[in-house]
């Protein structure tokens, strides 16, 4: 029984980390006060990527770097139009993930059915041999543990600096920031851009570690997952590696369950998270508990010195 | 620096040119994409344009296609006029197929009455479909709860649901092991006109868009949501129920991809299946937007947006070329658009630093 647990824990850990890259990275655009929800195509565009130079080259660190840089160019693409041209950001966070989907699945074609090299497990030592914990948590690849590290920084990025500090009001009070003499469209930039490349993160993370393939639309939907899951998360990097691995941790229940012979069907089993994230965004709505959390009020909003746009 | 500058005036002819100029972009972005596959572009292009409008079989699918995709569209004219921004049309389309279902299968499978037949599976898509934009719909309203995030997370849930249904309970037991349903009995297929494959369900296109027209430009009603749309506090000042309008244009908005799904599943499906639908719900919101939320031209855009879908749809079939080409062409014909309409109200300028443009 325990041994169960402690699988179901580890596996939720692996799954649980590419929603926590791409979860963290729309954390932030968010903060900023920029919404983007074409995370989907961003992943996959981070996945084929990273797949393609690994393949090309055997080097996991530039596969790593370009699947980065490639999430950053969707992520200034969305800036483009959400900042600077100030268009709808719905429809086009959904033209991004189409965009993805397609590039990525055009792009890939020729990529499918082969292998490349990948992360492997790297266990910690000593730490690996805590009971329960060890396994869990430290008995991964690289890419796990700087997970780690990255939700560490930003909680303290984003609640004990002063660029911080900078970030939210940008995302809440846009107008009293351009007032202080912050320059909101930069910040927005910047964000949407570091916000894309994390998010790209977390799809190469599933073709350079979790598989070491391409497979189209491998993302299985966990891009759309991660926006839920930033409001689920009430914007907190803490509660985003909590959230990532709840749900992570779904996925890989509903496989020991198959495995162990359950009558649950596995595709009422899937809409779990789904039908929980329903619920919780009704929680987090309410205008009382926004403002206890500090939600990016100007979420979503174009910033016009002169005028309302949408 | 980019900084935009409102033009003087906007010009509704501009508008058009944009619209087709940004399509004949996406072709020519797909264009370059498709040399570099080893395809010649102008021979793929000439297939996908002839195939669904000068082909009597491509034009037959091309119509049939447009039903669910057209009247999803047209229901989200709306929602997306009050902003509030339902991105669950598949989701409602999806249960307007189940509703359709329910009904064929299992509630009145031996009634003979064709007329009946039809109607009543229509009106359980139109329920189900509506029932399904009924629950963000309230969440809304009431709770202020994120319409996006609930409506996306909704579609995975009909999706899973449709799956659970069509993998399990509902599976055809003559099916082979197919992931479907048996096939509706014969007093719930939609005829087809004559001899050609296009089923009547058609006709309910130019209604419903009427009806959208009707609803949003003629009623008092359409009056109430412009308002809304324009500046919400401005319509809590003079009295209209803001809460209210919005459920009832969530509603009307899950209703139409309900009867769409209804449509689709007696006209062209005629069993609940695995992975029916390409994405209709979603490339609805892009025909929405391409039609600017103007009834006509959602119902024009509709069809000659579906012939673009299944012309690509033929070029898989003729030089092998993936299907997510489908989604490339809809993301940078949707970008393009995006850009197209700011371009028609502002011109973009460079400002150099030290140069106050707020002046």
């Amino acid at each position: 029984m325990l041994d169960g647990i402690v699988s179901v824990a580890t596996a939720a850990v692996r799954s649980g980390t590419p929603l926590l890259y791409a979860t963290l990275g729309e954390l932030l655009t968010e903060r900023s006060g920029v919404l983007n929800i074409g995370l989907e195509g961003i992943m996959l565009m981070g996945a084929i990527t990273g797949f393609a130079v690994v393949y090309a080259t055997g080097n996991l660190l530039l596969a790593v770097i370009m699947a980065l840089l490639m999430g950053a160019l969707f992520g200034a693409l969305h800036a483009f139009f959400s900042v600077t041209l100030r268009v709808n950001q719905v429809v086009t966070g959904l033209a991004i993930a189409m965009l993805g989907k397609g590039l990525s699945g055009f792009w890939g074609k020729s990529y499918i059915g082969v292998v490349a090299s990948r992360f492997e497990k790297l266990p910690i030592p000593l730490l690996k041999d805590i009971p329960i914990l060890g396994p869990v948590f430290f008995n991964h690849d690289v890419l796990v543990y700087a997970s780690y590290f990255l939700v560490i920084f930003l909680w303290f990025f984003i609640y004990k600096t002063s660029p911080g500090l900078t970030l939210r009001a940008v995302g809440e009070t846009p107008e009293a920031a351009d007032a202080k003499g912050i320059n909101v469209f930069a910040h927005r930039y910047f964000y949407t851009i570091v916000g894309g490349a994390l998010t790209a993160m977390g799809g190469a993370y599933l073709s350079l570690a979790y598989a070491s393939m391409w497979i189209e639309n491998m993302t299985a939907e966990r891009g759309w997952i991660a926006v839920a899951l930033v409001v689920l998360s009430t914007w907190d990097p803490l509660k985003a590696i909590l959230f990532s691995y709840l749900f992570g941790g779904i996925d890989a229940l509903q496989f020991y369950l198959q495995v162990s012979g359950t009558t649950v069907s596995a595709h009422i089993l899937k809409m779990m998270p789904y039908l929980a994230t329903v619920i919780a965004v009704v929680f987090t709505s309410r205008e009382r508990i926004r403002k206890l959390i500090n939600a990016p009020t100007a979420l979503g909003i174009p910033f016009s010195r002169e005028e309302e746009v949408t | 620096m980019l900084r935009l500058e409102r033009r003087s005036s906007t010009n509704p002819g501009l508008q058009v040119v944009i619209s087709i100029l940004t399509v004949i972009m996406a072709l020519v972005v797909v264009g370059i994409l498709l040399f570099f596959f080893g395809v010649n572009p102008f021979q793929a292009y000439k297939e996908m344009f002839l195939w669904p409008f000068g082909n009597i079989y491509g034009f037959s699918d091309t119509l049939s296609k447009s039903v669910p995709i057209t009247l999803a569209a047209l229901g989200l004219i709306f929602p997306f006029q009050m902003r509030v921004w339902n991105i669950g049309a598949e989701g409602q389309f999806l249960m307007g197929a189940f509703g359709a279902s329910l009904a064929a299968l299992y509630l009145f499978p031996n009634l003979e009455n064709r007329f009946l037949m039809i109607l009543l599976v229509s009106v359980f898509g139109v329920i189900f479909g509506s029932f399904w934009a009924a629950i963000p719909g309230l969440m809304k309203a009431y709770l202020r709860a994120d319409e996006i995030v609930s409506t996306i997370m909704l579609n995975y849930v009909a999706l899973l649901w449709i799956d659970y249904l069509v993998y399990g309970p509902w599976k055809d037991p003559q099916g082979y092991n197919f992931p479907m349903t048996k096939f509706f009995p014969d007093a719930a297929w939609l005829p087809n006109f004559g001899q050609t494959q296009v089923h009547t369900g058609v006709l309910a296109l130019p209604v419903a868009a009427f009806f959208v027209y009707y609803l949003t430009r003629v009623s008092p009603w359409g009056l109430k949501i412009k308002v809304i749309g324009d500046n919400e506090k401005t319509a809590w000042y003079t009295g209209i129920n803001v809460n209210r309008e919005l459920f009832v244009a969530m509603l009307l908005s899950g209703a139409l991809a309900g009867l769409g799904g209804a449509l689709h599943m007696m006209g062209a499906q005629h069993r609940l299946q695995h992975g029916f639908s390409a994405g209709y719900g979603y490339t609805a919101i892009i025909v929405a937007w391409l039609g600017k939320l103007n009834p006509w031209a959602v119902l024009i855009v509709g069809v000659l947006f579906t012939g673009l879908l299944v012309g690509n749809e033929q070029l898989q079939i003729f030089f092998g070329i993936p299907i997510s080409l489908i989604f490339l062409f809809q993301g940078v014909v949707l970008l393009g658009l995006l850009a197209g309409e700011i371009i028609g109200r502002y011109r973009l300028v460079i400002v150099r630093k030290g140069v106050n443009a707020d002046a």
